[in-house]
C-alpha cells in the first residue's frame, strides 16, 4: 500500500462532495439533541458503531474483490430510508467522479456503467481503494473516519462550536476509530468466505428517521 | 449444579382447507412457548402465543417457526409481553423468529413488547422469507427497562427476503455493553421505547406510498421491493404503540 495514497483519498480536501452533507448533524442539531461538544462526542460514537461500521465493512469487502452489486444491494437493504440511500448514491456517483480523474481502473469503469445514477458511496470508496493500491484495512479507515469527520466539521458550522473542540472530538475517538475498521475487516473476510450477510446491519433509529424529517425542510444548509 | 437454559421451539403451519378457511397442521408449542388457537374470522386462523413460564431467562434459547402456505391467511398474537429476564444459567439468551410465507399467503405478526429488564441479556433474531405475491403485517417492539429501571443488553436482528431478496437487514443493538453511543443523539437519544412495523402488500410494486414523517420520531420508508418499514423511538410503550398503529390505519 501508498500511504501517500491513502492521504489523498482521505483528506477532507479531495474533491469528492462530502463537505455538503452533515452526517445526520444537522437534523440532531435542530431537534435540540446536538448541543455542543459533549453531545457532538455521543452523536459521532453512535454514528461511528452503527452507520460508520456497516461502511467500512462495505468499502473493505469491495477491496478484497467482492462483487460490488451484491454490495450495493446489501446497502440498500441496511439503509431503510430514501433519503439515505438518494444521498448515498449521490455521494458515491461525485467520488467515482474525482477517482476516475484521479485514479483511472476498468473496475471504476465498469461499476461506472452498471450504476450510471451512482453506487453507494462506500463501495466505491472500496474499489477506488483498490484502484488507488490501497488494501481492506486502509478503505475500512477512510469510511469509519468519514463517518465521524462530517458530522464534527458540520457541527463546527450548524453551532458555531470551536474547531479546537470539534477536533478534540474526533481525536477522543480515535481508539474506537481502530476498533471499527478493525472489525470492519474482520467482517469483510467473512463476506469473502460466506456472503454478504456477513456484513454487519448496525442501525440507528434516530439516524434514520432525522434523515427522513431533514429531507423534508425548505430551507437547509447541508444536502443531508 | 451447572445451571442450562431452557431449549423451546414451537411450531406453527397454516394451510388453505379447500372450505375457504385456513387450517393449522401443525401447530405444536413447546414447554415455555404454548399455542392456543382462537376463534377466527372469515378465511383467516389466529393463534395466540402463550408464556407458560417466564423468560426467556439467561441461557435459554427460543425459537418460533411459522410457515404460512400458499392461499392460507394466518395472524398471530400473544397474550402477554415478553420479559427477557436475567437468569442463574451464564451467557446471553436467544429468542429466534423464522417465518416462511408462500405465494398468496398472508400474515399478521402482531406480539406484544418484548421488555428488556435490568441485568438480561438477550438476542433476538428475526428471518422473514416470502414469497413474491405475499402478504405481511409484522410489528416488534421494544421496551427498554421496566418503569424507571436500567434496561439490559438486547440485540436484535429483523431481515426481510422478498423472492430471495434481501430488502432489510437491520440490526439494533442496546443496553449496558453494546456498543457506545447507543442512548446518545445518533440511535436513540434516551428514548426508552424502539419499534418498527413492516407491511408488504404486491400491490406495493405498483404504488409505492410516499416516504413520510409520522409525528417527530417516527417515519414511513418504502423499502426496495414491495415493503415499506416504519420506524419508530418514543419516550414509553404506549406511545409507541400509538404511533404504529396510526402507521398501520393510515396504510389503510
Amino acid at each position: 500500500m501508498s500511504r501517500g495514497a491513502l492521504l489523498v483519498l482521505a483528506d477532507g480536501r479531495f474533491p469528492a462532495g462530502g463537505h455538503a452533507h452533515s452526517g445526520g448533524a444537522e437534523a440532531a442539531v435542530k431537534a435540540g439533541r446536538v448541543t455542543g461538544a459533549a453531545s457532538l462526542g455521543d452523536f459521532c460514537r453512535g454514528r461511528l458503531y452503527t452507520a460508520g461500521l456497516v461502511s467500512a465493512s462495505l468499502a473493505a469487502a469491495a477491496v478484497l474483490g467482492v462483487d460490488p452489486v451484491e454490495l450495493d444491494a446489501a446497502a440498500d437493504a441496511r439503509t431503510p430510508s430514501p433519503a439515505l440511500r438518494v444521498a448515498g448514491r449521490k455521494l458515491g456517483r461525485q467520488l467515482m467522479r474525482a477517482a476516475r480523474a484521479t485514479w483511472p481502473s476498468g473496475e471504476l469503469d465498469a461499476l461506472a456503467r452498471e450504476f450510471p445514477k451512482g453506487a453507494h458511496q462506500p463501495v466505491v470508496l472500496g474499489l477506488v481503494a483498490r484502484a488507488a493500491g490501497l488494501g481492506a484495512e486502509d478503505a475500512a479507515y477512510c469510511a469509519a473516519y468519514e463517518s465521524v469527520s462530517g458530522p464534527a466539521s458540520a457541527t463546527v458550522r450548524l453551532l458555531s462550536l470551536d474547531p479546537f473542540d470539534a477536533t478534540a472530538v474526533l481525536a477522543r475517538l480515535a481508539p474506537e476509530l481502530d476498533l471499527v475498521a478493525d472489525r470492519a475487516v474482520e467482517a469483510a473476510r467473512r463476506v469473502v468466505e460466506l456472503g454478504v450477510d456477513e456484513l454487519p446491519c448496525a442501525s440507528a433509529p434516530l439516524l434514520e428517521i432525522g434523515a427522513e424529517a431533514h429531507a423534508g425542510w425548505a430551507v437547509r444548509l447541508f444536502a443531508s | 449444579m451447572i445451571a442450562t437454559g431452557v431449549r423451546a421451539t414451537a411450531r406453527i403451519v397454516a394451510r388453505e382447507d379447500g372450505r375457504g378457511g385456513t387450517a393449522l397442521p401443525v401447530l405444536e408449542g413447546d414447554g415455555p412457548l404454548a399455542l392456543r388457537r382462537t376463534r377466527a374470522t372469515g378465511s383467516e386462523a389466529r393463534v395466540m402465543l402463550v408464556g407458560a413460564m417466564s423468560g426467556p431467562l439467561g441461557g435459554d434459547h427460543f425459537a418460533v417457526e411459522a410457515d404460512v402456505e400458499s392461499g392460507a391467511r394466518l395472524r398471530v398474537g400473544s397474550a402477554a409481553a415478553t420479559i427477557a429476564l436475567p437468569g442463574q444459567a451464564k451467557g446471553e439468551s436467544r429468542y429466534d423468529v423464522r417465518i416462511d410465507v408462500a405465494d398468496g399467503g398472508e400474515l399478521h405478526w402482531l406480539p406484544e413488547q418484548l421488555i428488556s429488564v435490568c441485568g438480561s441479556d438477550l438476542r433476538v433474531t428475526t428471518r422473514i422469507d416470502l414469497a413474491g405475491s405475499a402478504r405481511l403485517v409484522l410489528r416488534e417492539e421494544q421496551v427498554l427497562g421496566r418503569v424507571g429501571e436500567e434496561p439490559g443488553r438486547l440485540t436484535s436482528r429483523l431481515t426481510l427476503r422478498i423472492a430471495g431478496r434481501t430488502v432489510l437487514d437491520q440490526e439494533l443493538a442496546c443496553g449496558p455493553g453494546a456498543p457506545g453511543g447507543w442512548d446518545g443523539p445518533a440511535v436513540l437519544a434516551g428514548h426508552r421505547a424502539v419499534g418498527q412495523l413492516v407491511v408488504v402488500r404486491p400491490e406495493f410494486t405498483r404504488e409505492p406510498p410516499a416516504a413520510r414523517m409520522l409525528g417527530e420520531c417516527a417515519a414511513l420508508a418504502p423499502l426496495g421491493g414491495p415493503a415499506v418499514l416504519v420506524t419508530a423511538v418514543a419516550a414509553d410503550g404506549l406511545r409507541l404503540r400509538r404511533v404504529l398503529d396510526e402507521a398501520l390505519a393510515s396504510l389503510g
